[in-house]
């Protein structure tokens, strides 16, 4: 009998036509020999498609914060932090375990003074952080780069400012990575403080009452009031707003943003009052990523209106049929209750329920920034920085290092200090930037890597199989644990019919398939289909409108395509490792919400 | 000893009433106080059994000093005193005044039924609180439709005999348990024409979740999901949202009244009744109603048996024909005991903690 495992990062065959993609990434994220024998999961959440040079540092950044979160600042007893590795473009992970019980000892006594500082403060902790992160947006708006002209303007000589504007090429570059990292600092802060919280709940629920739905316990939960539903809730105003006004007709599907603001300016009093509730909604909620904030290319609704302007047809339309769009947040909030209530009652003893209140309420209290501050680091945060990365790129396609802006995304951030001190030097010694002739071959050749490695399916898993997955992250955001590695294992004994995953939200339906493996593909969706994704960002929000049942390839009861799916009340599987690789669109599937099951039927 | 009737009506008791009606009697008594739609009957009490067996002799032996005197490692010796013991009980005339009281009572339940030859469940009722005892003392017998005063006084001689098996007895005399403490009532109930029947708990009998509720079920008598002689259809039922999980078995067997009129039969299922639930959504929903009416009733999980009938209509055709207390996880809940902490987060610390310091 051969021994279990997945296949081997050493042993991975290469891709044709992406020789050499290992230069896109930093030299610190590629597989050593002796990775084989460890347990790597590839991160499809975060990163579902090929990672491009610059967009690495959406992984190296994170997993710096995370385990700096969780190893060095509170100590968490059994884990260190999380390393990573890019192989063909995606991004595995691992956690690393403390398995020492006298180390165990000394940092959970440690944990208990830097974790309950925060537990024991949280509100006012968290009111602080609200205020901390908004002005690091505020700071990553007002980064600019410099303008460099024949001659400095005459105030800097006047104000005896001392340094010309070149220096701030770089000086404004480094503030947007470094506002960068501390943005993620400040994304973790809380973030694993509150896993921690919803894991012990989790456990007590799982272990009093072993036959509840994952989903179950994230519903007694769930807040009502939460931040990444107001994007999707304000596009409802603005439908209900263009009904009131008199302008459904503009709302047509398949129009062009473009052109519908157009004649919007033309509907006089009405059209102008239309398009100021869109500018007031923008701000700022519209700063929502059409991805989940880990690709350049996954610009915000304000940026690109095409995501929200492609819902708005449909709510338009059920608003003028007489549908009630607004969430029915009293109706939740009270089957919420009841249901807490209820599993709380059926604890035998005073004790158990009393334990069962504080678990709970230690949970609602973490939850609201659990639920909230993707808002404000992935999507709001997020999509400023890559835009000023772009407006940097800018700048070096005008002199001529680049050919177009977003070449700059094929460059690593250290790379692109290089490309900047060049045009810093050529600016000042009234030279030619050298750049265009090294820089454009290389951006040419990453393209076609990219597209290369595009093709390559990437295996769920990597290396020896764990014997133990005890991070608290790793079980609740991604899904994995003991029987999710069985499942990937056994994959290749199934009659190819079955695909299995998480349980995420309960329900049976049928219907036909509709694969979506890039997000800009979101208008293909037609009512009715199921969705069959690597992943879900909160900005598909208004999809969950049209579609009948969602499947993922990764992703726990915690993902955001569970979440929503219970929102909206139908069936959800997640965390299935392979459906887009093993499902095609037009294909007839039956979700088995309830059971975690998708059958491929014909 | 509470009472001295030889037979009581499941109406006149209740749940304190296990050592003169065993537990089937004193539950279907209680169960019935609580509104619980139960079919009607009777109990003949342990005092009947007293009344019966205390004069009866074995070679001029009481029947207690006669047991007594066995050796529990001598089986051949065991068997053959075992026969003659359960002879005897089987055999020997009843007192008048217990043989009366029972003829008496079963003419009275069919009077209350309209039938003069009532088809009756004839069962064996303990005394005992401890399944395992009355599980290996062969205290488990039921006769399913008997008729007729005479058969059913046979049927309650056979359950008193039971206990007399080599079983029983080996496990009394292993155990030490004194035979003059020896007591069984047996129980008379209507016989329920089940359309479908079967078990069900208000736990998972596998996890132990004391949010759902278990349903077995199957066609005709429940006597053949009690025996294993069919694959039952599966319905798990959250008590919270209403959900049921399925899983609708092939039911090849069902056990059916004998066409004779008494007696039951083992025969196939017809095929196509084979793949269909055996219960509709509204049975499924009024069996968790009523279940967890009982369970809140006794305050602890239980382990039902019930039947829909056949010829009742919709909303009066479900019946409660057991209640007793789960017992298996009932005594793993002691070990899993959640306690509140000095402050909510320190539940954090214990579970995030590692290796527990109270885990030793």
């Amino acid at each position: 009998m051969t021994e279990r495992s997945f296949p081997l990062p050493s042993q991975l065959e290469a891709v044709p036509g992406a020789e050499g993609w290992e230069a896109m990434y930093p030299y610190f994220s590629r597989f050593q020999p002796e990775d084989d024998q460890r347990f790597w999961f590839y991160n499809s959440m975060h990163f579902p498609e090929v990672v491009p040079a610059f967009d690495g540092i959406t992984s190296e950044i994170p997993y710096t914060a995370i385990g700096a979160n969780t190893a060095r600042l509170f100590s968490f007893p059994t884990t260190m932090g999380i390393e990573y590795r890019i192989v063909n473009g995606r991004v595995y992970i691992t956690a690393n375990p403390v398995l020492d019980e006298a180390e165990q000892g000394a940092r959970l006594v440690d944990f208990q003074e830097r974790a309950g500082h925060y537990y024991a403060n949280w509100d006012r902790l968290y009111g602080g952080w609200q205020q901390r992160i908004e002005a690091l947006i505020a700071d990553i708006e007002a980064v600019e780069v410099p303008e460099l002209g024949v001659l400095d303007p005459i105030e800097v000589v006047t104000s005896a400012r001392g340094f010309a504007s070149n220096h701030l090429l770089r000086e404004q570059f480094h503030r947007c990575i470094d506002l960068y990292s501390k943005m993620w600092h400040h994304h973790t802060e809380f973030l694993m403080l509150g896993y921690g919280a919803y894991v012990v709940f989790f456990e007590f629920c799982k272990q009093a009452f072993p036959e509840m739905g994952d989903q179950m316990v994230a519903r007694m939960v769930a807040g009502m009031d939460v931040t990444m539903y107001r994007p999707d809730d304000e596009l409802k105003k603005l439908a209900a707003l263009a009904v009131d006004l008199d302008l459904a007709d503009l709302f047509v599907e398949g129009s062009d943003p473009a052109k519908v603001l157009a004649a919007l300016g033309e509907r006089g009093d009405a059209g102008a009052r239309w398009l100021a509730a869109l500018e007031a909604a923008k701000d700022p909620w519209f700063n929502v990523s059409v991805g989940d904030g880990f690709y350049h290319h996954h610009l915000s609704w304000a940026d690109d209106l095409t995501v929200p302007f492609a819902a708005l047809p449909r709510y338009v339309e059920q608003i003028a049929a007489g549908q009630d769009l607004t969430r029915p947040t009293e109706r939740l909030a009270e089957e919420r209750d009841r249901i807490a209530a209820e599993y709380r009652d059926l604890l035998d003893s005073a004790d158990e329920q009393a334990a069962f209140d504080q678990m709970l309420g230690l949970c609602r209290q973490v939850f609201p920034y659990i639920e909230s501050h993707k808002f404000y680091c992935e999507h709001w945060f997020t999509t400023r920085f890559f835009q000023k990365v772009r407006a940097f790129g800018q700048l070096l396609a005008e002199r001529g290092v680049l050919l177009a802006a977003d070449d700059v995304f094929h460059l690593r951030h250290v790379e692109v200090e290089d490309a900047l001190a060049d045009v810093m030097l050529a600016w000042a010694s009234g030279g030619t930037e050298l750049g265009g002739r090294h820089w454009q071959p290389i951006v040419a050749e990453r393209k076609r890597i990219v597209e290369a490695l595009s093709t390559w399916s990437a295996p769920p898993a990597l290396g020896a199989v764990p014997e133990a997955l005890n991070d608290p992250a790793v079980k609740m955001l991604w899904g994995i644990t003991q029987e999710t590695v069985e499942a990937w294992l056994g994959a290749e004994d199934d009659d190819g019919s079955t695909v299995r995953g998480y349980a995420a939200s309960p329900g049976v339906v049928e219907g036909v398939a509709r694969v979506l493996l890039n997000v800009n593909d979101i208008g293909q969706i037609r009512e009715g289909e199921i969705l069959v994704c690597p992943v879900t960002a909160p900005s598909w929000g208004p999809v969950f409108g049209k579609i009948a049942a969602a499947v993922s390839d990764i992703g726990g009861t915690m993902s955001h395509a569970a979440i929503v799916a219970r929102e909206y009340g139908m069936p959800a599987v997640v965390g299935t490792g392979t459906a887009t690789a093993r499902i095609s669109t037009g294909d007839r599937l039956r979700v088995d919400g309830d059971r975690g099951v998708v059958t491929v039927l014909a | 000893m509470t009472s001295t009737a030889p037979v009581l009506h499941f109406r006149d008791v209740g749940l304190g009433d296990v050592p003169t009606v065993g537990g089937k009697g004193a539950s279907l008594g209680e169960l019935l106080r609580a509104g619980i739609r139960v079919p009607t009957g009777f109990a003949v009490t342990t005092a009947a059994f007293r009344q019966a067996v205390e004069h009866l002799t074995v070679d001029g032996t009481t029947i207690p000093a006669r047991v007594a005197g066995l050796d529990p490692a001598d089986a051949p010796a065991l068997a053959a005193a075992c026969a003659d013991l359960r002879a005897v009980v089987e055999s020997a005339l009843l007192p008048d005044a217990v043989a009366e009281a029972v003829t008496t009572a079963y003419a009275a339940l069919c009077d209350e039924c309209g039938d003069a030859s009532l088809p009756v469940a004839v069962r064996s009722s303990a005394t005992s609180e401890d399944s395992a005892e009355a599980s290996f003392a062969g205290l488990q017998d039921t006769y399913l439709w008997v008729r007729g005063a005479d058969s059913v006084l046979e049927h309650v001689r056979r359950c008193w005999a039971s206990l007399y098996s080599v079983e029983s007895v080996t496990y009394r005399l292993r155990r030490g348990i004194p035979e003059t403490e020896l007591g069984m009532a047996v129980v008379v109930q209507r016989m329920v024409g089940a359309r479908s029947s079967g078990v069900l708990f208000t736990r998972s009998p596998l996890t132990g979740d004391r949010s759902v509720v278990a349903i077995d079920a199957s066609w005709g008598l429940g006597s053949a999901v009690v025996s294993g002689d069919v694959t039952p259809d599966s319905f798990v039922v959250s008590k919270v949202t209403g959900e049921v999980r399925r899983t609708v078995a092939t039911k090849t067997r069902w056990h059916r009244p004998d066409p004779s009129g008494s007696g039951v039969v083992e025969t196939d299922v017809p095929g196509d009744l084979q793949h269909r639930p055996s219960l509709s959504d509204e049975e499924i929903a009024e069996l968790v109603a009523i279940a967890r009416r009982v369970e809140a009733h006794y305050g602890r999980p239980q382990d039902i048996e019930w039947a829909v009938a056949e010829s009742a209509p919709a909303g009066e055709n479900v019946f409660l024909l057991q209640s007793r207390p789960e017992t298996v996880w009932a005594a793993k809940d002691a070990a899993r005991k959640a306690a509140p902490t000095a402050r909510p987060f320190d539940h954090v610390f214990n579970v995030l903690g590692g290796k527990r310091p109270s885990e030793g």
